[in-house]
């Protein structure tokens, strides 16, 4: 490269006239792409920007009843919704408390384990008392719970938009509670 | 004789003893790389490994999870990885004998030597190439993709898994939070790896296999790769099943296996069992000795190997590339490290803030 450099070359040096109008030129071409280039880019975006707000939405209702307080056997976890609405109903021998269904550590649905007595989770391996207390695996903090209460028929109503976290000590707030 | 093979590896076989172990032979075959790489030991190595998993084709589990058509390419990069770290540190041990003995390395001579790209190297691009087409062809014959239902988010499949490039990464969601598991370490790795050619400015061994001439590097890399990626790739492949258990690699994969694993914080140990005086209320008075670890871990090593065995390094380098390089290098501890303390001691968090939803 070097000495090639150092050879006399048969081209002859471009003056000061001749390469700044050239310069020039190409700087606007330059400029032209960009902003075409970016335009597209723009419209492009626009578009997928588009896509977050669909024509309709498919989601459940966020209020739902779950029939009545008996139909629930006291001391078992109640998968009968989870499909559904993605929530469980414990039965305790005071009450009831409705639990989501999604992980708190990336959202997968953990399966109820009878045997074992606990919410597993088979994404990473996080357990959930039937309280809804994480005590193992990378959970960072326990299951939420949604509004429950009675409606005027005496059926259990759920609000799924009324969330309740523990470890903001919600749990002790009575809508999250249906003593019955 | 076979069932009891079987029970022994799946009676020694858990994260921290693959991971010992692993970690063990790295460093033994980096110790002894001329020992490790010349026939005597690697052709029986190759043997025994070969060996193995011919022998655990008889067992039907083994044989299901291996020959599930997601898990063979991990079969073949792990027997493909083995060979090609085998290739690269052998040609950087005779490179090294020739560069001790004041010769050139091979590729030196090599590039002297020159052919013509066509029809030579055209030649042997387009075999391969005809090759890998045929291979793929019958790959995509003889291994169905598991398509599966629709998706439904109320539903995970148990176990669910990543793709198989992801599930190093879900490995370590295991041990870490989303931020770090998901954000901070495989931004680290990215950086990491651009970082590396403006650590590492040295011209020695650039173009040629060699070892000795940058060995710290040369480890590390090998580290993070093999323990730190294709290990943990492997944990999630074929070791772990229901409900992300551990399972042996001859262990049915039983839904109710049950792990005690009850996790308990750094602030746990200190201030309930060792202080026995239950938790501070406040989270900073709470979480300080996890600061204080931290601290410790991340500052204190860099300056004491500044002031004693790597003062020439830090000479050589200046300020900013050494802090960078001690914050890689200690990042790359720190997370195998982490994953000891949750094998050992089901330690969850060092600090813990769920407040500010800040753990590490
Ligand atoms: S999503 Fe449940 S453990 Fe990770």
């Amino acid at each position: 490269m070097a000495d090639s450099q150092s050879q006399p070359t048969a081209i002859k040096p471009l003056t000061e006239e001749v390469s700044a109008p050239g310069r020039r030129k190409f700087l606007s071409w330059f400029a032209l792409a960009w902003a075409s280039f970016a335009a597209a880019t723009l419209g492009a975006f626009s578009l997928v920007g588009r896509f977050m707000f669909p024509n309709v939405l498919f989601e459940p209702k966020s209020t739902f009843k779950a029939g009545y307080p008996d139909d629930y056997e006291v001391g078992m976890v109640d998968s009968r919704w989870k499909e559904k609405y993605g929530v469980w109903f414990v039965r305790v021998a005071e009450g009831m408390y409705a639990l989501s269904t999604v992980c708190t550590h990336l959202g997968c649905t953990p399966n109820w384990l009878e045997t074992e007595d606990k919410f597993k989770c088979p994404c990473h391996g996080s357990g959930f008392y039937k309280s809804g207390i994480n005590f193992e695996g990378p959970a960072p903090r326990p299951l939420e719970r949604f509004k429950i209460g009675l409606a005027d028929d005496g059926q259990i109503l759920i609000d799924k938009s009324i969330k309740f976290q523990q470890e903001k000590g919600e749990w002790n707030n009575p809508e999250s509670f249906l003593t019955v | 004789m076979a069932s009891l093979i079987k029970q022994f590896v799946n009676s020694i076989c858990s994260p921290v003893t693959i991971f010992t172990f692993g970690t063990g032979f790295l460093i033994l075959f980096l110790s002894f790389p001329k020992q490790f790489t010349s026939k005597w030991v690697s052709g029986p190595l190759a043997i025994l490994g070969i060996g193995f998993f011919l022998f655990g084709l008889t067992d039907p589990h083994f044989r299901k999870i291996v020959t599930t058509p997601d898990n063979v390419p991990i079969v073949a990069l792990l027997f493909l990885m083995a060979y090609f770290t085998w290739y690269a540190v052998r040609k950087a041990v005779r490179n090294d004998e020739r560069l001790a003995q004041g010769k050139a390395p091979i590729e030196k001579e090599e590039s002297e030597q020159k052919v013509l790209v066509f029809p030579y190297l055209i030649f042997i691009e387009f075999v391969v190439a005809l090759f890998y087409a045929i291979m793929l062809v019958i790959w995509s014959l003889a291994l169905k993709a598991p398509l599966e239902d629709p998706a439904n988010p109320t539903i995970s499949p148990n176990p669910s898994k990543a793709p198989w490039y992801f599930l190093g990464l879900q490995e370590l969601l295991v041990y870490f939070d989303p931020w770090i598991a998901g954000v901070l370490v495989p931004t680290l790795i990215i950086v990491g790896l651009c970082a590396l050619p403006y650590l590492d400015r040295s011209t020695k061994g650039s173009g040629y296999y060699s070892f000795r001439q940058r060995r710290v590097w040369v480890t590390g890399f090998l580290f993070c790769f093999w323990m730190l990626w294709i290990t943990l790739i492997c944990f999630g492949t074929f070791l772990r099943g229901p409900n992300w258990n551990f399972f042996g690699p001859f262990e049915a994969w039983n839904v109710h296996k049950v792990v005690p694993l009850v996790n308990v914080n750094l602030s746990d140990y200190i201030f309930i069992k060792w202080l026995g005086i239950g938790l501070p209320k406040q989270w900073f008075i709470r979480e300080a000795p996890g600061f204080l670890l931290l601290g410790v871990f991340f500052f204190v090593p860099p300056l004491i190997a500044a002031k004693t065995f790597c003062r020439k390094a830090l000479q050589e380098m200046g300020a900013v590339r050494y802090v960078v390089a001690a914050f890689l290098l200690l990042m790359m501890i720190a997370v195998p490290a982490k994953m000891y303390l949750r094998w050992a001691f089901n330690l969850k968090y060092l600090i813990a803030i769920p407040e500010f939803f800040f753990n590490v």
